[in-house]
């Protein structure tokens, strides 16, 4: 047994991309560690940002992940768009196809895992709590845990880029394509690791907000007083605890396959691939309506704050998430129709499919009629919901063709079915983070980001995105199948490429202006802060303390009278409580244990991926010792005292809940 | 709308699955186009809506009416839970018929005697066994024209999925397995066939011609092939299963007998050896 395993020196890089893209990561790190150092910022890091166990903290940690892993799977799309546009004929374009079909499988693997879920995460930290009135999430340290490990698999992504490959098999994987005789490299485990170690964060999650919604809502808050988005988030996170697991295990038994010679999925021995792609969807179904459902969310807050009025059809809205939710268990063979079943069985699951489009479409009214007679005031926030409106209702339409069996043969799996899912998935859950995130900037920053660049973004975004994938859609009902690393040239499909490439271009440019937004937004923030804790004249708990927050969000946990308890106090129907008495609070500590869990599991990813045996158990009994460390550890909170709290209350110059 | 214009500089005919050649496409392409308008019928509403309520309700507009606390109303809610229902309830009608009727394993009603191919997906190419006229070829398959195709599908490789656009809609192609497409072409021509599912580094050239001819020509084609001086051995068609990419056509006089079934049946035994063995012990026992 060698020392590092499979690990040899031909695993380092050669390519000259890749070269170039390696030590761009390897000097940006260095850059930064440098930066950290020379401004002596290094433990503030630490102490505040890194092993803070405050949601708020956590929240904007993923987010920032999530942008830059975003620049990964986009660079991964522009090379894709280029490729197709010149491989044409005698032209084999600048990838071959052993790195370009490493390429589709990461811009998909990372745009769903690495940038749509820790977006959803982010997001989800930083508002879920404060809008129910709570201090923090029921399991602060697990939230911790579960960045880190989502971290983990990031870092084992971008790490394939370096030493080795990533999988060669599309983002799902398919056996027997995935299985050791047709992938024997490493890229395959490091797309199961990367995965897995992520998907345990997502779990984790899942559990932690589950239960932080059921059982820290402020009193008086009942389910039905909600706001919208805690009602998506608590559907969201129900998916995540039933479909999780799901592909926790199968992907553990397609490892199982590989590391230790077993057959559930491979071609012979009794293996059975199409138990995979059932198992696999039904896992990835639900999880298109996990990214969805809190952008859903997002969308109803928006509609009704930039609309000046009250959401339309609260009550049919929860309904219809709800339906929604159920639903989703119920569809996932409509990936597969062309696999053989018979006709009993994919007529009942295209019916199934479009009979989500009911409460789906049930929501699109709500939200027109929550415009409807209201005063609609035009922000980036307001131009990201009417973007989605329209490019979600044609990915629905197109949804719904796919749905149709009959259609679904002529479509599967060619560019129109690629067309409609970046329509649902940019149009429906992209456009709703970044609604979110223009939504609720100022309340974890302080300060507004800039609307002369968010527009700009909004108009490259959603011009870029029909650029595109109107092509897409044409080259697909002309035959063009997904995945193809070059053509002919009588297929006529080129000019169509060229014009979407051209697309991705307009998009980058929408990219590009979010960060010039980002640094125009921090550069001037002195003439953007919010100091009210309200920009939006918003009616839920999270506009009622200041922006941003203290570390304690609330200094009295707010009694909630009504769906809209900030607006009942602003508009003096329930006056809030006057009492300038201020209690201890309790508050979590923080704690590095997180990142020594995540540190761990990165050496026993890295070493099964890398079949370095010895490492596996020290990364084990790492984590176990480090559990059993934390829980002796019987103080792990800390008191504020009522002094304290109400030193900071005054010292904000404003005395809110 | 931006779709339709964009679509207008593809020339009809190379829009494939809008250019039927066969009776399944064309009944797949009428399928895409009802269920298509069908939701026209809320999606248009929702796009005049949304643009009139932006444009009316503008907060700038003074006159427009405001009422910043009406928030639901049963009747309305009822009419857009009501309406996608019906035309969804319609839609259903459709699928479950249209499904069985488009149905890949169901045999295409026809006069005609049907004509049966067997295919196999190869790293990355297509072979096409005529079990009739025992013959065999590679990424081309040709046949006659208004004659009902039953093709019999499998892989001695990952998944792939079996596409011939112009004539009718895909099913996979998968090791150990026999999937079944009923397909009938109605025009003479030359058709492009693909795999519609990525199975590894050559999957971008797995592409073969489909050829529909007149019956007198196919019969012509057929006899012709048989003069070709390749054989498809059991031997043979080990060397040809080896990956390779970008394959010219090939044409095989003979096909081994039973060759297709033992291609779907070397993955059901355990491993090679196991299959081996097992074929050891068989021929022992019939000496």
């Amino acid at each position: 047994m060698n020392f590092l395993g499979k690990l040899t020196y031909a695993d380092l890089p050669h390519d000259p991309i890749v070269i170039g893209a390696t030590s761009f990561i390897i000097l940006a790190g260095l850059a930064i560690v440098g930066l950290l150092f020379y401004f002596k910022r290094g433990k503030w890091l630490w102490d505040e940002w890194l092993t803070s166990v405050d949601h708020k903290k956590i929240g904007v940690m993923y987010i920032v992940v999530a942008i830059v892993m975003l620049f990964r799977g986009f660079s991964d799309a522009i090379m894709m768009r280029t490729q197709q546009a010149i491989a044409v004929g005698d032209n084999a374009g600048f990838l071959p196809p052993d790195h370009y079909d490493q390429i589709f499988t990461a811009h998909g693997v990372i745009m769903i895992f690495f940038v749509a879920m820790p977006f959803m995460f982010g997001l989800i930290n930083l508002v879920v709590p404060l809008q129910i009135g709570a201090r923090d999430v029921a399991f602060p340290f697990l939230n911790s845990l579960s960045f880190w490990l989502f971290v983990v698999g990031a870092i084992l992504v971008n790490l394939s880029l370096m030493l080795g490959e990533f999988a060669a098999t599309g983002w799902l994987a398919y056996p027997p394509l995935s299985e050791l005789q047709y992938s024997p490299g490493v890229g395959v485990d490091y797309y199961i690791w990367s995965i897995q170690i992520a998907g345990l964060g997502s779990l984790f999650s899942g559990i932690n907000f589950f239960t932080t919604i059921l059982k820290l809502r402020a009193p008086g808050m009942t389910l039905m007083r909600m706001p919208v988005f805690v009602w998506t988030a608590l559907s969201s996170m129900t998916l995540v605890i039933v479909a999780f697991p799901v592909l926790t295990v199968t992907l553990a038994m397609l490892f199982f396959d590989r590391f230790t010679g077993m057959h559930f999925f491979t071609a012979g021995g009794g293996g059975n691939p199409m138990m995979y792609v059932n198992l696999i969807w039904a896992w990835g179904h639900p999880e298109v309506y996990i990214l969805v459902l809190p952008a859903f969310g997002i969308f109803s807050e928006v509609a009704s704050a930039f609309s000046q009025k009250k959401l339309f059809g609260y009550t049919t809205m929860i309904y219809a998430t709800v339906a929604i939710t159920t639903l989703s268990f119920l569809v996932w063979v409509h990936h597969f129709f062309t696999m053989g079943a018979g006709a009993n069985v994919n007529a009942f699951f295209g019916i199934m499919t479009m009979i989500i489009a009911v409460p789906t479409g049930v929501k699109i009214f709500n939200w027109l009629f929550t415009m409807y007679r209201g005063r609609i005031i035009f922000m980036s926030p307001m131009y990201w919901m009417l973007g989605f409106i329209f490019t979600f209702t044609i990915g629905g339409m197109t949804g719904v063709l796919l749905a149709v069996p009959g259609a679904d043969f002529q479509l599967h799996n060619s560019l129109f079915l690629i067309a409609h899912f970046h329509n649902t998935i940019i149009g429906g859950a992209v456009f709703g983070y970044f609604a979110g995130f223009a939504y609720w900037f100022p309340k974890a920053m302080g300060f507004r980001l800039s609307e002369k660049y968010g527009v700009r973004a909004f108009w490259c975004w959603i011009v870029g995105f029909f650029v595109t994938f109107t092509p897409l859609y044409i080259v697909g009902l002309m035959g063009m199948t997904r995945r193809l690393n070059h053509y002919e040239v009588a297929t006529g499909w080129q000019p169509f490429l060229i014009v979407a490439a051209f697309g991705a271009v307009i998009i980058g440019f929408g990219i590009l202006f979010q960060v010039m937004q980002i640094y125009v937004s921090i550069r001037d923030r002195k003439q953007n802060l919010d100091t009210t804790g309200d920009p939006w004249n918003g009616r839920t708990l999270e506009w009622s303390t200041s922006s941003p927050p203290p570390f304690y969000n609330f200094a009295h946990i707010p009694v909630v009278h009504g769906r809209y308890p900030f607006w009942d106090i602003k508009n003096g129907m329930h006056p809030k409580e006057t009492t300038t008495h201020y209690q201890d609070i309790h508050m979590p500590k923080n704690t590095p244990t997180g990142i020594y869990i995540a540190i761990c599991s990165f050496f026993i990813g890295f070493a099964l991926i890398w079949h370095i045996l010895w490492l596996i158990p020290i990364g084990v009994v790492g984590i176990i010792v480090l559990v059993m460390i934390r829980s002796f550890d019987y103080e792990t909170e800390y008191v504020v005292t009522a002094g304290e709290v109400e030193r900071i209350e005054r010292s904000k110059g404003r005395n809110h809940s | 709308m931006l779709f339709c214009s964009i679509f207008s500089f593809a020339h009809a005919n190379d829009v494939a699955v809008f250019a039927p050649k066969g009776v399944i496409a064309l009944q797949e392409r009428n399928l895409i186009i009802t269920t298509t308008i069908l939701m026209l019928i809320v999606v248009i509403p929702v796009f005049a809506l949304m643009f009139f309520f932006t444009w009316k309700y503008r907060a700038t507009n003074k006159h427009a009416k405001y009422t910043p606390d009406w928030a639901s109303n049963e009747t309305l809610e009822a009419i857009w839970w009501a309406i996608p229902g019906v035309i969804i309830l319609v839609l259903a009608v459709i699928t479950w018929k249209s499904t069985h009727e488009l149905d890949p394993y169901k045999p295409l009603r026809s006069d005609v005697k049907p004509i049966t191919i067997q295919v196999v997906a190869l790293d990355w190419k297509w072979l096409f066994i005529y079990p009739e006229q025992r013959i065999a070829t590679v990424n081309l398959v040709e046949f006659p024209l208004g004659t009902p195709i039953n093709f019999e599908i499998t892989a001695d490789a990952p998944m792939n999925s079996f596409w011939i656009p112009e004539l009718g809609g895909q099913i996979y192609a998968m090791p150990g397995m026999k999937t079944q497409l009923h397909l009938m072409a109605s025009d003479v021509g030359i058709y492009s066939g693909t795999s519609a599912n990525f199975s590894g580094p050559g999957f971008s050239d797995m592409k073969f011609a489909a050829k529909s001819v007149s019956q007198s020509e196919f019969l012509e084609w057929a006899y012709a092939v048989k003069t070709a001086s390749s054989t498809l051995t059991y031997d043979a068609y080990i060397r040809l299963s080896a990956p390779s990419k970008n394959n010219a056509v090939s044409l095989y006089s003979s096909v081994d007998d039973g060759l297709y079934d033992k291609i779907v049946m070397k993955f059901t035994a355990p491993n090679k050896e196991e299959a081996n063995k097992t074929e050891a012990i068989m021929n022992m026992q019939h000496k």
